[in-house]
């Protein structure tokens, strides 16, 4: 292992500039010329507008322009899309209403874009927005999932009957209701997975600028791929055509997938800057983030398991409805149907899976992928289910599981529900997470706890995920309108050090470091002579960007593969010049050596060669500089059992997360230090969603849960010392190993803490956020 | 927000000038509280009138029996000040629990109790200790200061100069914590002193108030076990998406209880 190498816990590099606040984020950048863009937004779930009076707004001091939805439909800006089509059970595609980025005749929930005020000052901007004029009428309002589809309720858009979007069964019914029928015993569940805002630490903020010379509209702005952002913003929305469009997502605060999507303001700061022929710059503040940011989960199930008499998993069924909100987000339509049913086969080797999906809309904010999406949901009801099989069977949560899971030798392992898994050895994982937990010490712990008042409780998650996302023609037959490859263009200068372009952006994941320590691995290349860069159309290739943990086990792999590419083309310029065979030349630690002697040659020279070719093979092109795609073959699937233990104050419902242990199966780790870092900032989302994160919306369809005084994230002080362990399985269709494992923690975390709330307070189920009234509540009628 | 004129004063007396003569004046202290209303636009003061350069509102003083606190104290003054935390060692580790250490070292008692927030926390000490307000132009009983939700016996334009808390026996505050916001969803300030149990409560209600069933329940067993059958009124409790007036009822005996063992 070279030092810094794969498999080294090297310091983040991007630490250097945020530590010593140099970090460049959206918001720090301010240009001449530039105007403020403040948006007016709906202060009612669901309204028709009758008028919107901009007069006063735009005769106000320092006022540029103010702009409505009629504006745009005049411009041809197109409504925001939705890229992935869901076909509903009547055969026809998913119902999909318009969604214009500023509203055209209706409000469809609370922070809902209405008009832009672009003014010489933020605070001008927001004194004219008061003088807009807007006559609305309101109407009632959804904003319940589980009643959204219910007779009675208001419509919200013409074209979904009953507020549906689409029903979606997947699996053999007959086939599953048969296996019910002859089961010796059914548990069942019913549950509600909680909407949360994502709330990454920077808002969202866009700058645009447009230069009438070139017709070329710059976008700086905060996202997650700026190549898809650019793609739909010109292909779909006609901002501006693809080459005359640049997107640059520079530092980002943190994305966890609120930042993937394509908003109304983004594009609106887009189009705006041309029209007033001024820099626009948005910074969306705390309050635009949760009213207007896609929210995550909103799910409310019920699920099913029909076991044999030793507690085998002989089928499952599941109905979910989910909430999708007012409008379809980008993903969205994704989220609670391919990342959610198709992972309902978790660890276990249950023959039959059956699931029904409804997505509806309501008056809330869209909701699509958050931190894990999808997989989250699946996991927490599977998960949640197996205990309540295990209680029902008297079996200890260990052991049903262990009972149930695909054997280690069953890899490649096809379920029923489509995904086929790589690799995977779930009983080591276990094994490994309960000696580091020590399963066998609980019943002492949980007695010295209940000396002190406490009920102490221990929960497992058995987590699978899908990540490495994904391999095109899967997504393309599914419904996807996109190819889910990744780029990368690995550059040596002439004075050998190294520029790796990648279309993955990094928002916090430390691809600086890790795509380096790659780069150095494989190339020879000391560490501090690679940079990476990412984030901006103009300097990068096409690229897909970073979502479902893929920049690693995608990415990543591009990387290797133009590394490859080098090293081949380097073998020829160095056979050339020391007048060896190309056949003769082997490369290992950055030289090429001529076998069996000291003739050597180190990549450096090499690269300085291809770019001063005077002594140069015939037919070789100059330059050093090597470009790849790769799209993959099969998802990642990274698996993992988490324990957690919790203490319970039953006089007031207070949970203490005691201990927490993860065994992971990330495939190989390229630095563990970044791993780590990954899992503990997962788990911690997921304990966020287990205790505290619940938004909120009243029967009218406001947002109760609007700030962080009302809205609970996660502390450090919410979260224990954790144990960490790894069981690494070899993927086989990975060609670096690698599964990924940014999003592991957030979905395993949300079961493992129920599970152990449930065990501690002898309930058969404690909905989420559990907090203190929650679990009193549930204490007093467990007592 | 919106412009305002912004004015610093080197003196009570200015201070108290600048803002008689205001059209729609405020007193800033740690802002912690205004600011970010007026940054929603939920206030718009003409006139900013900023404490925090008058030397006379700092400081904290202890004098026999009484501990003094300026108004321009911040909290983590009062938190980490060794003859307070002698003194009232309750009072001290009030302060320290107050939201997080950024609003503690901008955030002043004056503001809070000023301020009233039904869920703030030095209400409730200010009530149970017995402690006397004293203003630029005349003394407070604590126990008559916090009048209802958001309200004080401040009148117009008068300005809290320090905090005067006579010494208990023993005292203890319990707080269950907002999980969101972190103030109080109900907190309980019980103090032993001379003249007897006394005990206020904090966020359960619209306002923080003196707590006569819970001194009474006191007054012959200071025990937790004398609050067994305390039931706070279940119909004068707040009610909101964090705790149900049940559960707020539940909280208050819980806290009381723990807040009497605390004193031991
Ligand atoms: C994130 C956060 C968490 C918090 N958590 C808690 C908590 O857990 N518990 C808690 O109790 N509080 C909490 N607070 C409130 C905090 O204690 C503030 O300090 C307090 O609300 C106001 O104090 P301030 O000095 O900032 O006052 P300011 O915001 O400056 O002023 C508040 C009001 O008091 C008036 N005022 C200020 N000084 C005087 C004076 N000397 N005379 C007359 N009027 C005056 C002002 O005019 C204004 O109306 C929290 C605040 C924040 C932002």
């Amino acid at each position: 292992m070279r030092e810094q190498g794969i498999g080294a816990s090297v310091r983040r590099k991007e630490d250097q500039r945020f530590l010593l606040g140099k970090g460049r984020y959206t918001g720090d950048i301010n240009v001449a010329g530039q105007t403020h863009a403040y948006f007016l937004r709906s202060p009612h779930a669901h309204a028709v507008i009758e008028g919107i009076d901009t007069s006063a707004a735009t005769a106000a001091p320092g006022v540029v322009a103010v702009l409505t939805g009629d504006d745009l439909a005049a411009d041809g800006i197109g409504p925001l899309i939705c890229g992935v089509t869901v076909t509903s059970d009547d055969g026809e595609p998913h119902r999909a209403p318009a969604h214009p980025a500023l509203a055209q005749g209706k409000v469809n929930y609370v922070g809902d874009h209405v008009a832009v005020v672009i003014a010489e000052t933020l605070t001008q901007a927001q004194d004219a927005a008061e003088l807009v004029d807007v006559k609305y009428r309101p109407l009632p309002a959804v904003s319940s999932t589980g009643e959204a589809a219910s007779e009675g309720q208001q419509q919200i858009h013409d074209v979904a009957p009953d507020n549906v979007c689409f029903n979606w069964p997947f699996g053999d019914k007959a086939a599953n209701d048969e296996a019910f029928a002859s089961a010796h015993r059914i548990s069942s569940i019913e549950l509600t997975n909680n909407r949360m805002v994502t709330n990454p630490m920077e808002p969202r903020a866009a700058l645009g600028e447009y230069n009438s010379g070139t017709e070329e509209i710059t976008l700086h702005m905060t996202t997650q791929n700026p190549h898809v952002h650019r793609l739909v913003l010109a292909a779909f929305n006609q901002l501006a055509p693809e080459h005359k469009l640049r997107v640059v997502g520079p530092d980002v605060g943190g994305g966890f997938g609120a930042k993937i999507f394509v908003y109304a303001e983004e594009l609106v700061v887009g189009w705006a800057c041309r029209k007033v022929n001024r820099p626009v710059k948005w910074t969306g503040d705390r309050s635009e983030a949760f009213m207007a940011d896609a929210h995550g989960r909103d799910h409310v199930s019920r699920a099913e398991m029909a076991l044999d008499e030793n507690g085998r998993f002989l089928a499952m069924r599941v109905q979910t409805t989910a909430n999708l909100g007012a409008y379809l987000s980008t993903f969205s339509t994704m989220v609670p149907s391919y990342l959610y049913a198709f992972l309902l086969a978790g660890q276990y080797a249950t023959p039959l899976i059956y699931s029904e999906v409804k997505a509806v809309f309501t008056n809330t904010a869209p909701v699509d992928a958050s931190r894990g999406a999808g997989r989250p949901e699946a996991t927490y009801l599977l998960e949640r289910l197996v205990d309540v099989c295990a209680a029902d069977m008297d079996l200890d949560p260990a052991e049903i599981r262990r009972r149930n899971f695909i054997p280690k030798d069953a890899f490649p392992y096809q379920t029923p529900v489509v995904q086929c898994y790589d690799s995977g050895d779930y009983e080591a994982a276990l094994d490994q997470a309960m000696e580091l937990a020590d399963y066998a010490g609980f019943a002492a712990r949980a007695e010295e706890a209940r000396s002190r008042g406490k009920l102490r409780g221990i929960g497992f998650s058995s987590y699978v995920e899908a990540c490495g996302i994904a391999p095109s023609a899967a997504v393309g037959q599914l419904g996807g309108g996109v190819g889910l490859w990744e780029s990368a263009q690995v550059r040596f200068n002439p004075t050998g050090n190294v520029q790796v372009f990648t279309g993955t952006h990094s928002h916090g994941q430390g691809h600086e470091t890790t795509f380096a320590q790659l780069v150095c691995d494989q190339l020879g290349v000391p560490f501090e002579n690679i940079e990476v860069i990412h984030g901006d159309t103009a300097r990068t290739q096409f690229g897909m960007g970073t979502y479902g943990s893929r920049s690693l086990a995608v990415g990543g792999v591009a990387i290797a593969k133009a590394c490859d590419k080098l090293i081949a083309k380097g073998r020829k310029i160095a056979a050339h010049a020391m007048e060896a065979a190309e056949g003769d030349i082997e490369f290992a630690d950055g030289n090429y050596t001529v076998a069996g002697t000291d003739k050597s040659m180190n990549i450096a020279e090499v690269a300085f060669t291809a770019y001063v070719p005077h002594n140069y093979p015939e037919g070789v092109e100059p330059g050093f500089d090597e470009n790849a795609f790769f799209d993959p073959m099969n998802f990642s699937f990274p698996a993992g059992t988490h324990i957690c233990e919790v203490e319970v104050d039953p006089d007031t419902g207070v949970v203490e997360i005691a201990d927490y242990t993860a065994v992971d199966d990330f495939g190989k780790l390229v630095n563990p230090m970044i791993v780590e870092g990954q899992v503990h900032g997962g788990i911690v989302h997921g304990i966020g969603q287990a205790l505290l994160e619940g938004c909120r919306y009243d029967s009218d369809g406001q947002l109760v849960t609007a700030s962080f005084m009302d809205y609970a994230m996660p502390r450090a002080d919410n979260a224990p010392d954790f144990r960490v362990g790894y069981a690494p399985t070899d993927p086989p269709h990975n060609p670096l190993g690698v599964k990924g494992c940014g999003e592991a923690g957030a979905i395993g975390a949300p079961p493992a803490v129920i599970n152990a709330i449930a065990n501690a307070i002898g309930a058969r189920h404690v909905e989420m956020p559990a907090t203190p009234e929650t679990v009193w509540r549930a204490c007093q009628s467990a007592a | 927000m919106y412009s305002f004129s912004y004015h610093r004063p080197a003196s009570v007396a200015e201070a108290a000038d600048l803002i008689a003569n205001a059209a729609d004046g405020k007193l800033v202290a740690g802002g912690q509280t205004l600011l970010p209303t007026m940054k929603h636009r939920l206030a718009s003061p003409s006139d900013v009138i900023d404490l925090g350069a008058i030397a006379e509102l700092g400081g904290i003083v202890v004098n026999g029996n009484i501990v003094t606190i300026g108004a321009m104290t911040p909290h983590a003054e009062v938190a980490a000040s060794g003859e307070v935390q002698e003194a009232i060692p309750a009072l001290a580790a009030l302060a320290g629990n107050i939201g997080d250490p950024a609003v503690r070292n901008r955030g002043t008692i004056g503001g809070s109790i000023a301020n009233n927030d039904p869920a703030a926390d030095y209400p409730a000490a200010v009530i149970a200790l017995g402690a006397t307000v004293r203003t630029n132009r005349r003394e407070i009983a604590g126990e008559d200061f916090f009048t209802g939700m958001f309200e004080t016996a401040l009148e117009e334009d008068e300005i809290i100069v320090a905090v005067d808390f006579p010494r208990p026996e023993a005292a203890a505050y319990m707080k269950f914590e907002n999980p969101a916001s972190r103030y109080a969803i109900v907190g309980v300030f019980i103090a032993r002193t001379a003249v007897g149990a006394r005990a206020a409560i904090t966020g359960a209600t619209d306002c923080a108030h003196r707590a006569h069933q819970l001194e009474e329940a006191l007054a012959n067993d200071f025990s937790p076990a004398a609050l067994d059958d305390f039931q706070a009124p279940v119909d004068r409790m707040n009610a909101d998406i964090h705790a149900s007036a049940e559960y707020r009822a539940h909280l208050v005996r819980v806290m009381a209880q723990r807040a009497v063992a605390a004193c031991a």
